[in-house]
């Protein structure tokens, strides 16, 4: 649906987006992940046609952005990082404009609004002025503007910026809510907002493409060796955690056992396996047929956060990337 | 043309809804009329001393005409500055590019909306002139041509004022780059004062004053028509060349 081949952005020159490419399936939903100047605005404004690229092609439905951008134009529906929106106008009234500027006329425009209104749920403000509404309502008025027109693809960039923690949830559901009907691109800097939303994930740092891929495949692939939590107590007794740690040592699978914790016969482990091996199974049971028991035992995956942080921090020196290990 | 017609009727409400048009529209009423009563009571004057009433067309209706113009130097700067330069600041300009309009389009709308305030200004003169008539009788010939004269010269300052404010965000630079540029207009033939060819003949001839003065005596001068129309599209060619350079540089 969405195809960006090799495009590259200067201002002046300054590099902005830097030899990028990927594309999106019809009905995904993909977050575009990258720090703050990292290049999200840029790509986002190419394919909706507001910036043409420098270098490289990107097309929209088949259509290039350069060649067709009429064509690009009516099959987009664009949130920019601040919504376009008239402060004097009433909600109403504004959705009126948008959905003919975006081509609609008389019943189907009616139908359109109503639906939109109905959707993200604006209804109740449609006689408000826009100066008036809260930051939540104003970005929803921003969404059922990309919306209007029901486009195959919605381009939003920063959907959840700037609002509080419950209009992030009700957003973040909102366009979950669309997925599978639009194809939808939406940019942010914060990472859990990917792993709530997203199916795909595309990463960029300094303009440069960094990591495209699914959510969890991305976390699996960084991940590569299983960390695992384990907690274990003494049945009766004091707790002999040498043996205990030479049980998990003993068990197939494990490359390195560290002792956290140590607390009133309750102890701390953290266990690390061997390249691309699970060992929760066996350690749970070698732990239980020691005849100790097993009150912990949790996956210390890699968040998307500790995959982000280590992808972009690539390039930089040593000392910025041991700082990074320690919180991971 | 639906498309251009949906942008005119927008930009037209805003002008509404914002205490600006009305603003111009008090200050404006108030002004001509002002001007209106000096002007019938210099007519009045006049018809005393000579031997019955005076010349209508001359001691009112062309005075008016002309402060009319010199007037619209200050309205022109208001109605255009907003138009680019705050769609620029607040960020709706992404809206009106990445949709399925074309920039003549967008253009065309907005100049039109423009066309529009300076006309419904304009409509306010007519009221104030529609008073002469209910006492004399003048010849409205000249009144007529005087106003295609004042939509034609509002229309080529309209335009430029509107690429003017299609390169900045900040519709106060806009206003008053644009009323800088409408004041340099009216006065280029002021040149001719001191020297009588070469270039300041060709600034007499960019002068809209030059242009202008025809339609006040009652005629039509296709040279003259022909200049402010160029000037309308040289402005629309200009808006519409910055609004693509604004997508190249951004
Ligand atoms: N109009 C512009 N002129 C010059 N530099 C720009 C312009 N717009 C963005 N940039 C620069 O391009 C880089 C990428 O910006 P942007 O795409 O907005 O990043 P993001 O949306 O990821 O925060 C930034 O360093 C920014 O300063
Ligand atoms: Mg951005």
């Amino acid at each position: 649906m969405i195809k960006v081949e090799g495009v590259t952005k200067r201002y002046a020159r300054f590099t902005a987006v830097d030899n990028v490419s990927f594309e999106v399936g019809k009905g995904q939903i993909v977050g575009f992940l990258g720090p703050n100047g990292a290049g999200k605005t840029t790509t986002m404004r190419i394919l909706t046609c507001f910036l043409p690229p420098s270098e490289g092609k990107a097309s929209v439905a088949g259509f290039d952005v350069l060649e067709q951008p009429m064509e690009v134009k009516r099959r987009i529906g664009y949130l920019p990082e601040t919504p376009p929106l008239y402060p004097d106008m009433e909600v109403g009234e504004y959705l009126d404009f948008v959905g003919k500027l975006k081509g609609l006329r008389g019943n189907d425009l009616a139908k359109r609004i109503s639906e939109t209104s109905d959707k993200v749920n604006i209804g109740d403000v449609r006689n408000k002025l826009i100066a008036k509404l809260s930051k939540g309502y104003r970005q929803r008025v921003g969404i059922a503007q990309a919306l209007l027109h029901n486009p195959d693809v919605l381009i939003l960039d920063e959907p959840t910026s700037g609002l509080d923690p419950k209009q992030i949830l009700e957003t973040r559901d909102l366009i979950k809510g669309l997925a599978g009907d639009h194809t939808i691109i939406l940019s942010t800097h914060i990472l859990p907002e990917v792993e709530s939303t997203c199916e795909r994930v595309v990463i960029i740092s300094k303009g440069k493409l960094v990591a495209t891929d699914t959510v969890d495949n991305l976390t699996n692939r960084m991940r590569g060796s299983e960390n695992v939590g384990v907690e274990v107590e003494s049945v009766e007794g004091t707790l002999d955690t040498k043996a205990v740690q030479r049980r998990l040592e003993q068990v197939s699978g494990v490359s390195k056992v560290v002792l956290r914790e140590e607390k009133n016969n309750r102890a701390n482990f953290e266990v690390e396996s061997l390249q691309g091996r699970s060992i929760r199974a066996d350690l749970a049971r070698a732990v239980v047929e020691g005849g100790f028991a097993l009150t912990e035992l949790k996956a210390a995956g890699m968040s998307l956060e500790d995959v982000f942080l280590q992808l972009t921090s690539a390039d930089q020196p040593e000392s910025d990337k041991s700082e990074k290990g320690e919180s991971a | 043309m639906s498309n251009i017609l949906a942008i005119a009727q927008k930009e037209l409400k805003s002008y509404f809804v914002s205490p600006i048009a009305y603003a111009l529209l008090a200050i404006y009423a108030l002004i001509s009329g002002w001007f209106s009563l000096i002007a019938i009571a210099n007519f009045i004057e006049m018809s005393m001393q000579g031997q019955g009433p005076a010349d209508l067309n001359g001691y009112v209706i062309a005075p008016i005409v002309s402060n009319a113009a010199v007037l619209s130097l200050f309205l022109i700067p208001m109605i255009t500055m907003r138009l680019f330069a705050e769609e620029k600041r607040t960020g709706t300009i992404e809206l009106l590019l990445t949709s399925p309009v074309t920039d003549m389009e967008i253009i065309l709308g907005k100049w039109l909306a423009a066309m529009g305030m300076y006309g419904a200004i304009m409509g306010i003169k007519l009221l104030c002139l529609s008073f002469v008539f209910m006492f004399g009788n003048p010849d409205w010939r000249p009144l007529a041509t005087a106003y295609l004269g004042m939509f034609l010269q509002g229309g080529a300052l309209l335009s430029i004022g509107m690429f003017i404010s299609n390169t900045t965000k900040n519709q106060i630079v806009a206003g008053a780059t644009t009323f800088g540029m409408c004041l340099l207009f009216w006065t280029f033939d002021w040149a001719t004062t001191f020297k009588a060819d070469g270039w300041a003949k060709v600034l007499a001839y960019l002068s809209l004053t030059a242009h202008f003065s025809s339609f006040t005596r009652g005629v039509i001068d296709t040279k003259d028509a022909i200049y402010f129309i160029s000037v309308i599209v040289l402005g629309i060619f200009l808006t519409a060349r910055s609004l693509e350079s604004l997508r190249w540089r951004a």
